[in-house]
């Protein structure tokens, strides 16, 4: 009986990296939007660059689920 | 399909059952935290996770032999064993929703599978090594990892996003969480239909309707898929009511990181060739969220009782497994008594299951889902009178009235316990176990089974 202790690793690692990554750009994002959500509420302009940002981090995420569903389909 | 056999439609068709309690079953993986924190309305989340196992199950077009390959030696494997297998794999289900527990599909398949090899060819027919390292260090390791990265990305979301509370947030973390929670739905499809396929497949192999080594044919798919798919849809409101509101209150934002790290870890795991299953995963995640959060609470009572379900998944359906295979030996007519008993105690446990409705309109209701648990558990769990109290079940009987009825019945009781206690005294929820038996059923078998019921 082999166990494979690497395969076992890598997908501890990868999950934890990759889910902490993920919640993180995600929440980022979402910061982003709120900042400017503030800034409008409290009559200022700017927050251009939060929401910037913002989008830039939920392209990224939407790039991850891209790559998930590939993964999903690369399977067959 | 050139002769196509009884016992071969017979097989497809329980393999298609057994398909329909999977999706339902599972249902609770892919939705009950976007149930519970309210980011898609119940019915509008079970027919979205429906249609993207419907997707799903087109994928991928590769026989997903996993279940039968490797575990049990094949050569030798008549459509009757696959028959006795899924009965117990779909017994097992059936009880598990009943009382509210998310329990792996794929381990009650692979226990219904070991225990008809078992009786059918003896013990050298499973492979211990492949046991331990396919089924029992991944239903191990698959909460832990999924827990810990949702604990650790909870804790993060909620440092990072402290600021953030306004509209912008609110909509934010439900599009996160609708986007994860497809995902898990998509890879579910691919992953479970593919089993049943897989057992299909098998089976026609087996039956000789195909040759070896054939795809399965474009019906099976189109088959399996939409049995999955409706099953999903049909939804398995108690584990999921246990899922997203029983084992511990998650906010939105716990929500996502719960989700997402079970996509995650979903998707890394058969990427990397380290199966986990959906269920233990997406339950680690849930708990995971639960203790990431300031104040959070995570139901350890709860837990437990999952934990006692996943330990005994595999060894109640290998029994009942088992029992059914050693009737269907008996011949045609042993067979035919299985099949009876099948239907005869889904019938008893779909009766069971209307005391007490949990539907999409109280899904998320707080009338003390851990109640319902704790004692339909109590009934449940304890060695002797426990799922195994399906198991005598399918003990060869001589006779075939007596088979087919009183196997149903102990298990009917102690389960019977459980439900009308809620449902008649919600305030004092331990005590009235003992008039509940008696007022629930007067049938005789019912004196017997109280002892059992009151002592735990």
């Amino acid at each position: 009986m082999k166990i494979d202790w690497a395969a076992l690793g890598s997908v501890i690692g990868v999950s934890l990296a990759v889910t902490v990554g993920l919640v993180a750009l995600f929440t980022l994002g979402i910061a982003g939007l709120s900042r400017r959500e503030r800034a409008v509420a409290e009559g200022h302009g700017g927050g251009a660059l939060a929401v910037t940002g913002a989008y830039v981090c939920f392209a990224a995420c939407a790039a991850a689920v891209a790559y998930g569903i590939h993964l999903i389909m690369a399977k067959g | 399909m050139e002769s196509f056999s009884l016992i071969l439609a017979i097989v497809v068709i329980t393999a298609l059952a057994f398909d329909f309690t999977n999706g339902f079953h599972d249902t609770a993986n892919a939705m009950a935290t976007t149930i519970s924190t309210g980011a898609l309305k119940p019915k509008v989340a079970v027919a979205m996770s429906a249609a993207l196992n419907l997707v799903g199950a087109f994928l991928s077009v590769e026989v997903a032999n996993t279940i039968s390959k490797g575990l049990v030696d094949e050569t030798g494997i008549r459509p009757e064993v696959i028959f006795a297998a899924l009965v117990g794999a779909i017994l097992w289900n059936l009880v598990t929703w009943l009382v509210g527990l998310p329990s792996s599909s794929s381990h009650a398949l692979m226990g219904g599978l070991i225990g008809a090899a078992i009786a059918s060819a003896g013990f050298g027919a499973v492979h211990g090594g492949v046991l331990v390292t396919k089924v029992l260090l991944p239903a191990v390791a698959a909460p832990v990892v999924a827990g810990l990265a949702a604990m650790v990305s909870t804790r993060l979301s909620y440092t990072i996003g402290r600021k953030s509370d306004g509209k912008a947030a609110e909509k934010g973390h439900r599009a996160g969480q609708i986007a994860s929670a497809g995902l898990v739905s998509l890879a579910h499809g691919t992953n479970d239909a593919q089993k049943t396929m897989g057992v299909i497949t098998l089976a026609l192999i087996a039956g000789g309707a195909i040759a070896p080594g054939s795809n399965p044919p474009t019906w099976v798919i189109l088959s399996a898929g939409l049995a999955i798919a409706l099953g999903t849809y049909i939804g398995g409101w108690r584990i999921i009511r246990t899922m997203g509101k029983g084992l511990t209150d998650l906010q939105p934002q716990q929500g996502f990181a719960a989700q997402t790290s079970a996509a995650t870890a979903i998707l890394a795991s058969s990427h990397l060739g380290f199966s986990l299953s959906t269920t233990h995963v997406v339950s680690g995640s849930v708990m995971g969220a639960g203790l990431g959060r300031k104040g959070g609470v995570v139901r350890w009572s709860t837990a437990t009782r999952m934990a006692v379900a996943w330990v005994l998944t595999l060894p109640a359906a290998a029994l009942v497994g088992a029992g059914a295979e050693l009737v269907t030996g008996l011949g045609d007519w042993g067979t035919a008594l299985v099949a009876a008993f099948l239907v005869a105690s889904s019938a008893v446990i779909y009766k069971l299951s209307r005391r007490e409705v949990v539907d999409h309109t109280n899904v998320n209701g707080d009338e003390e889902p851990a109640g319902v648990v704790t004692q339909a558990i109590a009934a449940v769990t304890p060695p002797p009178a426990s799922p195994v109290a399906a198991e005598p079940a399918a003990a060869p009987e001589p006779f075939a009235a007596q088979a087919a009825e009183s196997p149903a019945v102990p298990a009917a009781e102690d389960l019977a316990a459980a439900f009308p206690a809620q449902a008649t005294a919600p305030a004092v929820p331990a005590a009235p176990a003992v008039p509940a038996v008696q007022a629930a059923d007067p049938a005789p078998t019912a004196a017997q089974a109280v002892p059992p019921a009151a002592t735990v």
